[in-house]
């Protein structure tokens, strides 16, 4: 196993896990999270497959994810700001009203 | 061999990090880890030879991000609502559905990671492309000759989505009537001004710098306006900068400067005969440089903002 | 062995000793991070013990810098952590005692 595939099904996993917890909270900050989460794991997975030629790295996808975490860092910005909103106007932290956190 | 423990290191580090984000109960656990997964992301960008990438995520990725969650975390807490609203905290309870998801997202990873295994070979082997053409391309460094002038339709509409994000932020923020005043923990502490004195000039010299070394070297355009983003976090965060309720015309012209500039030099290229965003003969180096200075400035006043999340921005100094 | 074959065995070992002893220190740190009752004590294990740990690590790492450019970086990076951390530390310790964090006391 190369130190590429390695990475690339390290990239996997973290994506599987991102996925996971974005499906299950119903918290708005914590699915932000783990979209962020999902987002690494697909930046990871792109800079493992511009090394796929030893000698001459890609650099196609570096420019791909540089463009990547711009664009992440604006919606996340984004997101936040709407949630900061829906918590000044209605108090709720969860889209739908539901309470599935237990309380600490 | 060393090598190969160094990389599993990483890797279980990474999965793991990437687990306690998840499902750790606090949320601000979770958010602290987060920074962290981005740090150990960081290294993995320079253990994968990429240099600019790492530059990108410990300036945006991990340091704004990282910035903007634990700001929302702040103002969730002590937004002024009742306190008997729902809890921050908490696990979801562990229901039936929840291991039908984690069972699908297993099923997914496999999946994934079979397609993994059997890729086949690339047909089109773009890095040794890029190397042949790199002498027309006006800089000596591939990763911004794709940025700049190869995939440069691509760059042209990621400054057009910050622009959007920023005008979201605006309109879905809160009109503010008063400048807010810093506590002043943060406002008369010597260490601070200190810290203000050396930090922002040094921060401004180093964004130069990598806005120069991006023709040769990793830098460019997004790594010096993240650092100069965080020279203007640093201000706000510190209240020599505070949130203003109306955006005057000089931030407003900075904040579309880098797009116009950007869209300026693409339809010029049009309107000269070439295709869109085709620069002249001649004139490559020229308008490269011109288009990452602009677009420094104008990446480092949207981050600014976006963190703020107000229209404008005034002085406040001691 | 003559001079010059020291001085090469000095050259490997030098830089190797200080990043161990550098990683020595990281450890110290982060055990008192996990070990220390309160916040004042984590405060000081954290920031003096990570930052000679830090200054040790580039101080091995720009002794085998091909470049005295790179040497004098690696220092600045040092200077600027040194900085950062000194100020937040403070900071913390601030904030918590003004929050009403009183300092551990042994119980006697």
């Amino acid at each position: 196993m190369t130190q590429g595939l390695f990475f690339a099904l390290t990239a996997v996993g973290l994506f599987g896990i991102g996925l996971y917890g974005f499906l299950v909270h119903g918290h708005l900050l914590r699915k932000i999270l783990a979209l962020n989460v999902m987002g690494n794991a697909v930046f990871l997975l792109l800079i493992t497959l511009a090394r796929r030629n030893p000698t001459v790295i890609d650099p196609v996808p570096h420019a791909m994810v540089l463009t990547g975490i711009v664009i992440a860092v604006s919606a996340t910005a984004f997101a936040l700001a709407l949630v900061r909103r829906l918590h000044r106007e209605t108090g709720e932290t969860h889209l739908d009203g539901t309470d599935d956190e237990e309380p600490s | 061999m060393m090598a190969w423990a160094f990389d599993a290191l990483l890797a279980a580090g990474l999965l793991w990090l990437g687990w306690r984000t998840i499902a750790s109960p606090s949320l601000f656990k979770a958010v602290v880890l987060f920074i962290v997964l981005g740090l150990l992301m960081t290294l993995c960008w320079a253990r994968l030879g990429a240099p600019d990438v790492a530059l990108a995520e410990a300036a945006i990725g991990t340091g704004l991000t990282g910035a903007l969650l634990l700001n929302t975390y702040r103002l969730l807490l002590t937004d002024g609502r009742p306190p008997e609203d729902r809890a921050l905290e908490g696990r979801p309870r562990a229901t039936v559905f929840h291991l039908i998801l984690a069972l699908l997202s297993m099923g997914l990873v496999g999946v994934l990671g079979w397609a993994l295994l059997i890729l086949p070979e690339p047909a089109v082997d773009l890095g040794v492309l890029v190397q042949m053409r790199l002498d027309e391309s006006g800089v000596s460094h591939p990763v911004t000759a794709v940025l700049l002038n190869f995939r440069g339709y691509d760059t042209l509409l990621e400054v057009a989505v910050l622009l959007l994000a920023i005008l979201g932020v605006w309109s879905v923020s809160e009109t503010i009537t008063a400048p807010q005043t810093p506590p002043d923990l943060i406002y008369d502490s010597i260490l601070i001004s200190a810290l203000i004195r050396l930090l922002v000039p040094l921060a401004t010299l180093i964004a130069g710098y990598l806005l120069w070394a991006g023709a040769h070297a990793p830098g460019g355009a997004f790594q010096a306006g993240a650092v100069l983003a965080a020279v203007g976090v640093l201000l706000r965060l510190t209240g020599r900068i505070q949130p203003a309720p109306v955006a005057p015309a000089w931030l407003r012209s900075i904040v579309a400067l880098g797009l116009g500039v950007f869209s300026a030099v693409a339809i010029g290229a049009l309107a000269l005969g070439g295709n869109l965003l085709e620069y002249p003969q001649g004139w490559v180096e020229a308008l490269i440089v011109t288009i990452e200075s602009c677009l420094t400035i104008s990446i480092a006043l949207i981050l600014t903002l976006l963190f703020s999340g107000a229209p404008g921005l005034q002085r406040h100094w001691p | 062995m003559n001079p010059s074959e020291l001085l090469a065995l000095l050259n490997i070992l030098l830089p190797i000793a200080l990043i161990v002893l550098g990683a020595v220190f990281f450890f110290a740190g982060t055990v008192g991070l996990l070990r220390f009752p309160d916040v004042y004590t984590r405060l000081h294990a954290l920031t003096k013990a990570d930052n000679l740990g830090l200054g040790l690590i580039c101080l091995g790492l720009a002794w085998q810098a091909e470049a005295l450019a790179i040497a004098s970086k690696l220092l600045l990076v040092w200077l600027l952590a040194l900085l950062a951390s000194t100020v937040s530390c403070h900071l913390v310790a601030r904030y918590a005692l003004r929050s009403g964090i009183m300092p551990w006391r042994r119980k006697p």
